[in-house]
């Protein structure tokens, strides 16, 4: 029988998230809240240097002064930020060599997910630095990179073996003040990616890092930073998909990329962290701070497919600081039950010539609630800065919502910006034409969706294309009964 | 000769329960086809629509058997699987999905329902030139995305340019004349005309006469308040054109 509306909505409502499962690996767990002395222990469990420690104790000072701000399209309860864990790491017993010292716990987790990483290391090439909790358990493909003068690290690895650079470059695109939840984060990161590039090096691979939360009560606090030297090129790739939990998960990463004159950045997220339950019950709350800087000629580009997570806040964006230097945001947000996302960019044209381009595309399903909210500022110093924006909306049955709020600040006479916006729906006549030619509701729904978000998806490296289609897929199909 | 479609007695009501279909029958044999005509609100498309699948309708009572098979006991997809083709009368536009790919999704749909593998991408593009120069569709609508932006007569020509494509054993065409200029009608009609096979058949629906100056059936009926209330050779569409609807509403009602 033909496939109305109802039904459809009725079916997202019924689909399972087939990620959740939690890995039974033996976990080191300090006691719940946040004070001075939480912050002392983080950075004593890590061995961090007296001015690491000096840095997330102002953060800390700062953070405790801020609100949690409240000017996005969300509602939620807020977290209760003294009923969490700040700190919690596999208990690792030795420093690993091989795949095979790897928790067999762990590498099920990955067999799950489907990215066997053995697989990945011969087939793809791809370097993966998985993160388990907050502690990176194990970082391949090192020695390759190592030769080539990358360094591609867990961030604690950074800290200790490259100070200089973690000092010189920490704080620097997103400061410890820029925001509640970067103030957070400053003060109780726990662990994350590092990745620095050499003048004139292209890195090879695409580097791809996997998060996963995994201790029940948990805030992660994730710290990425990619600093790429002059004339320097790098891919990389995040993904993260969570176990399934009925508490609320608090996720407050940071992410801070430096391209440095002539440099380019390619950073490629797919997100899918658990988005609650059918009711709304659960799901983890993703308020993220990723901000990236061009000096001259240097160019960002920013991917990202979010699926995942109760409520999304998350604006990826680039300062346009050096002349003729480029930005670029991708972005497909999917929500569905009662997911919100409030997600978009920021270009901040400073330089001379500078160019930003913005594509969004949200598609909303059940009674979720999808935001663009983007600015992009002109500065009086930004001669001849051209922007080129589209947001567009993809509604699924009638009880969701899609919202833009788009800012545009121009302060120099010759900048340009442009900005389109268009709402579609899909509706039960374009379902309906399709099963009349034969294809069946599901895969109508995934052509529609994919041929929607096609401009952004081609954006992404294969390997990670092909995820991300199956993802767009399994959040918003159902088995059709 | 063999019975394409064979409708018996079929009712069929809107959600809300008003009958729309009040006992229909009709026999298509293959080779043949067929016209559909009445006036506005006769239930011509909600015929259209009920062999389609479409969920708007229920049927209440009656049978439609369709190459040997319940073709009411298919789903939308399977019946387009089977072979029948309903060339919309508003067709739908589907942002961001090119025509092409649209095309190949429905083909190889169909091919792995009947157990066969997709279709190389060498044969797919020859039988997109072949078919495209039937209905002289644009190279460039071809690419574009299902329907955005066309204009009627190209939205209509597009629909005749798919059922090329899907070579369907029952076409049923919702007036597919109506917003046509007459180029566009003599470019509709003889893709139709083309595609017309001795295995095939077609149901023309239609409020005018003047499509089939162009496509000629094999026989005509009139569809008045939901019942065929007279059937006949193609000089009764003439007859309708001439003395309009009303002359049939009397002798139907003094009957």
């Amino acid at each position: 029988m033909a496939y109305t509306e109802k039904e459809l909505a009725k079916e997202l409502e019924n689909k399972k998230y087939e990620y959740g499962f939690v890995t039974d690996v033996e976990s080191d767990v300090i006691r719940k809240g946040l004070d001075e002395d939480i912050v002392r222990l983080i950075s004593s469990k890590k061995n961090e240097p007296e001015w690491l420690l000096e840095w997330r104790l102002s953060a800390f000072r700062i953070w405790k002064k801020m609100e949690e701000p409240e000017w996005a399209h969300l509602h939620y309860t807020k977290p209760d930020f003294q009923d969490l864990h700040y700190y919690a790491a596999p208990k690792t017993k030795k420093t690993l060599n091989s795949l095979d010292e790897v928790d067999p716990e762990i590498l099920k987790t990955f067999n799950k997910l489907g990215i066997p990483i053995e697989e990945q290391k011969v087939l793809s090439g791809v370097a993966v630095d998985f993160v388990m909790d907050s502690v990176s358990v194990k970082t391949t493909f090192k020695d390759k990179l190592g030769e080539l003068g990358i360094i591609f690290s867990s961030f604690s690895e950074a800290v200790q073996e490259h100070p200089e650079l973690v000092k010189k470059y920490l704080g620097k695109v997103v400061p410890k003040a820029d925001n509640f939840y970067a103030a957070l984060n400053s003060a109780v990161f726990s662990d994350g990616s590092f990745c620095y590039i050499p003048k004139g090096v292209k890195c090879p691979m695409e580097l791809s890092t996997y998060f996963r939360i995994n201790e029940a009560n948990t805030g992660q606090f994730e710290r990425t930073l990619v600093v790429a030297d002059e004339d320097s090129y790098v891919s990389y790739l995040e993904g993260c998909t969570a176990p399934q939990r009925d508490e609320n998960q608090l996720h407050a990463a940071v992410v801070e990329l430096i391209a440095l004159d002539g440099a380019e950045i390619k950073y490629s997220t797919v997100q899918n962290w658990y988005p609650g339950d059918s009711e709304g019950k659960g799901g983890i709350f993703n308020f993220v701070t990723k901000r990236g800087i061009c000096e001259s000629r240097a160019k960002i580009s920013w991917t990202q497919v979010e699926t995942g997570s109760a409520v999304t806040w998350k604006y990826p964006s680039c300062i346009l600081k050096g002349d003729n230097s480029e930005g670029e945001f991708y972005s497909v947000a999917v929500t569905n039950n009662y997911q919100q996302a409030d997600t978009g960019t920021k270009m901040i044209h400073l330089g001379k010539n500078t160019k930003s381009v913005i594509i969004s595309k949200g598609i909303s399903a059940g009674k979720s609630n999808n935001s663009y909210r983007g600015l992009v500022q002109m500065n009086a110093g930004a001669s001849n800065a051209r922007n080129f924006s589209q947001c567009d909306s993809l509604l699924i049955g009638d009880q969701c919502g899609a919202h833009t709020f788009p800012y545009i600040e121009v302060m120099n006479k010759s900048a340009r910006a442009e900005h389109e916006a268009t709402t579609s729906k899909i509706g039960e006549d374009q379902l309906f034409y399709c099963n009349q030619r034969g294809i069946e509701t599901e895969k109508a729904i995934s052509l529609i969706v994919n041929g929607y978000a096609k401009e952004v998806l081609n954006k992404l490296p294969m390997e990670f294309a092909i995820e991300a289609q199956k993802l767009l897929e399994i959040s918003l199909e159902g088995s059709v009964g | 000769m063999e019975n394409i479609i064979k409708i018996k007695n079929l009712h069929a009501t809107l959600q809300d329960g008003t009958e729309i279909l009040k006992g229909v029958n009709l026999e298509v044999k293959a080779g043949e086809i067929h016209a559909i005509m009445g006036p506005n609100g006769s239930g011509k498309s909600t015929l259209a629509s009920v062999l389609a699948g479409r969920e708007d309708y229920i049927v209440t009572e009656g049978e439609v058997e369709y190459m040997g098979k319940d073709l009411l006991d298919l789903s939308p997809e399977n019946r387009a699987r089977e072979g029948v083709f309903l060339a919309f009368q508003y067709p739908v536009e589907i942002p961001g999905v090119s025509n092409i790919n649209f095309l190949k999704t429905a083909i190889n749909e169909i091919r792995a329902y009947k157990g066969e593998g997709p279709i190389a991408a060498k044969d797919f593009l020859k039988m997109v030139s072949e078919k495209s120069k039937l209905v002289e569709l644009d190279n460039k609508l071809k690419n574009r995305s299902v329907n955005e932006g066309f204009s009627g007569g190209e939205k209509k020509r597009n629909e005749i340019f798919q059922m090329a494509m899907l070579s369907p054993t029952l076409s049923i065409l919702d007036e597919t004349d109506s917003g046509l200029d007459i180029d566009a009608l003599r470019i509709v009609a003889h893709g139709v005309n083309t595609l017309k096979t001795p295995e095939n058949a077609s149901i023309i629906v239609t409020h005018y006469q003047r499509l089939l100056d162009y496509i000629i059936p094999d026989v005509v009926h009139v569809l008045w308040n939901g019942k065929i209330v007279k059937s006949g050779p193609k000089e009764l569409a003439m007859e309708l054109e001439d003395k309009g609807y009303d002359w049939l509403k009397k002798e139907v009602i003094t009957e």
